[in-house]
């Protein structure tokens, strides 16, 4: 069976969810195996659990260029380990940098590439939904080594044990991928909630909070539920919330099982962000807001009375 | 400094959007046209480093006849001149193909930094600047909230996942931006009347070098099988708050095994 690489999303050898939803979906395609870029020491803390999930192979690439230079230098491994190894496919994940070493990637070996798959089937066709999720689209690469993006939380993570062998690949990284230098690298947590494009569960705040004081009833509500907080660009531009927690169109594109839009109207590049999520609830004081167009329950009402309340009871009940 | 905008027509995200039946591409003629808003961030940055600097900027599309009404739109807010590259045969391009077509525009033209918007709202493919970074070998600076240019010296803050990173390069460079880069400026009236006198080149394929063969749907790297509108939700419930709507959405909750 052909091999399929699988490039691990992680931050500083802790894995996404994302890199156990490709290897999962990998299996459709052959045989997983993964890529692990960073600096040296980082495969050590992820090969037990990318065997859990099928990598029956996890190549290391671990180098200070790797993580000193933006983008171009996976894309130049990649695409040697592509030659070598001769893929069924590449798999990413959906993020920005995951777009763009695909991009460069594609160029580099003259393949065609499909961003943003929620499924792939086993004769490499993707699945895509578009439009802020209108449109639900089946593509294929005709040309090359298909090159697959995966949505994150979109296909569901089934463990198949494997010990997988590891291998170290050369990084030889050439003067042209390294013209980007990466001088400086800030992570901004989300403290003790679990992150927003990974959560099963997301409470968002929009204008109608009112105050970055007022956002406590969002996150009260979240914590008693074990949810992230998010938040709607209208939210983020006032200060209410930090920018890295909107959602949308231009913010982070969530799919969990619970989304809860509160004082959010439902804009469409909100919706862009959100539209997949299995069940929506919204709470709104105007009935008319177009954001109880996809809510499972809406609640008109104000916020200040309903979500205090619905948390008190979220609590006792779980007691 | 001379600066390159990139700018896509897209159809308005806003408005109802959908492929076509017969070839399963954007149907761009039944939708309202408009600018892709993140390439007005890119404009607007690039006029404010001209402004700041000297030199000119040019607005680089690639798309269908009508995108000339974009092009207006884009100059209106104060670039000096536009290039259009329109050609039948490029109809249905895919994103290689259009980074191959972007690219030999590029080379034709004499710039210090290309700017472009960091996605657009059609596809979300949010792939082109690297693309171009890998075609013409500059650094890529993507992503950016924050730019700063110090004589060759260009420094970017790019937004990440997880937080952001600062990035550096010199000389000649693509940059692309987010919305929270800067607030792009409204057309004035003299800039929309400018705007009809601002010198547009359109270029084909020929004047780029490209044979026809090498682009549109029927040589695409990838290809749309099949699409169907999403299978619409069912009606959801609404209740009105009457001191029982936080009741009655624990409620829900418990009945979804979510509490
Ligand atoms: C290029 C571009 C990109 C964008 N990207 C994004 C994006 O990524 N994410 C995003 O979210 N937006 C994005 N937007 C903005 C989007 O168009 C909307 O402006 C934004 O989503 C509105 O946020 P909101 O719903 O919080 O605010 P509003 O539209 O002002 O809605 C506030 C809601 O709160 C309700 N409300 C007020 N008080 C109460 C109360 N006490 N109790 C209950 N309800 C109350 C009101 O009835 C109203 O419906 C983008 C826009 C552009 C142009
Ligand atoms: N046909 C095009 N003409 C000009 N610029 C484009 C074109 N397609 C993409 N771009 C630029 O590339 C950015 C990212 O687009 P995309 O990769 O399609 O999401 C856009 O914001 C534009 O600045």
């Amino acid at each position: 069976m052909a091999e399929v690489l699988v490039v691990v999303e992680h931050l500083e050898g802790a894995p996404k969810k994302v890199t156990f939803e490709m290897l999962t979906a990998a299996r459709a395609l052959g045989e997983p195996s993964a890529v692990v870029f960073g600096a040296p020491g980082t495969a050590d803390k992820l090969t037990e659990k990318l065997g859990e999930f099928g990598a029956q192979k996890v190549y290391v690439a671990e180098s200070d260029d790797i993580t000193g230079y933006l983008v171009a230098p996976k894309a130049e491994v990649l695409a040697s380990l592509v030659e070598r190894t001769q893929p069924a496919a590449v798999l990413l994940a959906s993020s920005s940098e995951g777009k763009e070493v695909a991009g460069r990637l594609a160029i580099k070996i003259g393949s065609g590439i499909i961003t943003g798959a929620t499924e792939v089937a086993a004769d490499g066709t993707a699945t895509q939904v578009i439009f802020a999720g209108a449109v639900i689209v089946k593509s294929k690469v005709r040309t090359g080594t298909p090159i697959i993006t995966v949505t994150p939380n979109a296909v569901t993570p089934v463990p198949a044990p494997a010990t997988p062998q590891t291998e170290a690949v050369e990084v030889a990284v050439s003067d042209n991928a390294k013209l980007a230098r990466v001088v400086d690298r800030k992570v901004e947590s989300a403290g003790s909630r679990p992150e927003l494009s990974e959560a099963s569960i997301v409470v968002s705040g929009g204008r109608g909070v009112g105050s970055a004081d007022n956002f406590s009833v969002i996150e009260g509500l979240a914590d008693s539920l074990g949810a992230a907080v998010g938040a709607s660009r209208a939210a983020t531009d006032s200060g209410f919330y930090p920018h890295q927690f909107q959602v949308g169109q231009t913010g982070k594109t969530v799919s969990p099982q619970l989304y809860m839009a509160i004082g959010i109207s439902g804009a469409i590049q909100h919706r862009a962000g959100m539209q997949t999520s299995k069940t929506i609830v919204a709470v709104n004081k105007d009935e008319e807001a177009p954001i109880f167009e996809l809510a499972d329950f809406g609640v008109v009402g104000d916020l200040f009375k309903v979500v205090p309340d619905a948390t008190e009871q979220i609590k006792a009940r779980k007691g | 400094m001379n600066i390159v905008v990139l700018v896509k027509q897209v159809p308005d995200s806003g408005s109802e959007r959908a492929l076509r039946d017969s070839d399963k591409t954007v149907d761009r003629e039944s939708a309202s046209l408009v600018i892709n808003e993140m390439d007005e961030y890119a404009i607007e940055e690039a006029l404010q480093l001209r402004d700041a600097q000297g030199g000119e900027v040019t607005i680089l599309t690639m798309g269908p006849d009508r995108a000339t009404e974009t092009i207006r739109k884009a100059l209106s807010m104060g670039p000096d001149r536009a290039v259009h590259i329109s050609d039948e045969a490029l109809h249905g391009a895919c994103a290689p193909q259009t980074s191959l077509v972007l690219a030999k525009a590029l080379e034709q033209l004499e710039w210090d930094l290309v700017i472009s918007g960091a996605e657009s709202t059609d596809g979300r493919v949010s792939v082109m600047p690297a693309m171009l970074a890998e075609r013409l070998n500059v650094p890529q600076l993507t992503g950016a909230r924050k730019l700063t240019v110090d004589g060759a010296k260009l420094t970017i803050e790019r937004q990440t996942e997880d937080g952001y990173e600062i990035v550096e390069a010199e000389g000649k460079a693509i940059v692309s931006v987010w919305d929270t880069i800067n607030e792009p400026r409204y057309p004035s009236f003299k800039g929309i009347m400018q705007a009809k006198s601002k010198p547009v080149e359109t270029k084909s394929l020929a004047d780029l070098g490209i044979s026809p063969d090498e682009v549109g749907l029927a040589n695409a790297t990838s290809e749309v099988l099949e699409f169907s509108p999403r299978p619409p939700k069912g009606a959801g419930v609404k209740v009105t708050d009457e001191g029982d709507g936080a009741q009655k959405l624990v409620e829900f909750l418990a009945s979804q095994k979510i509490v």
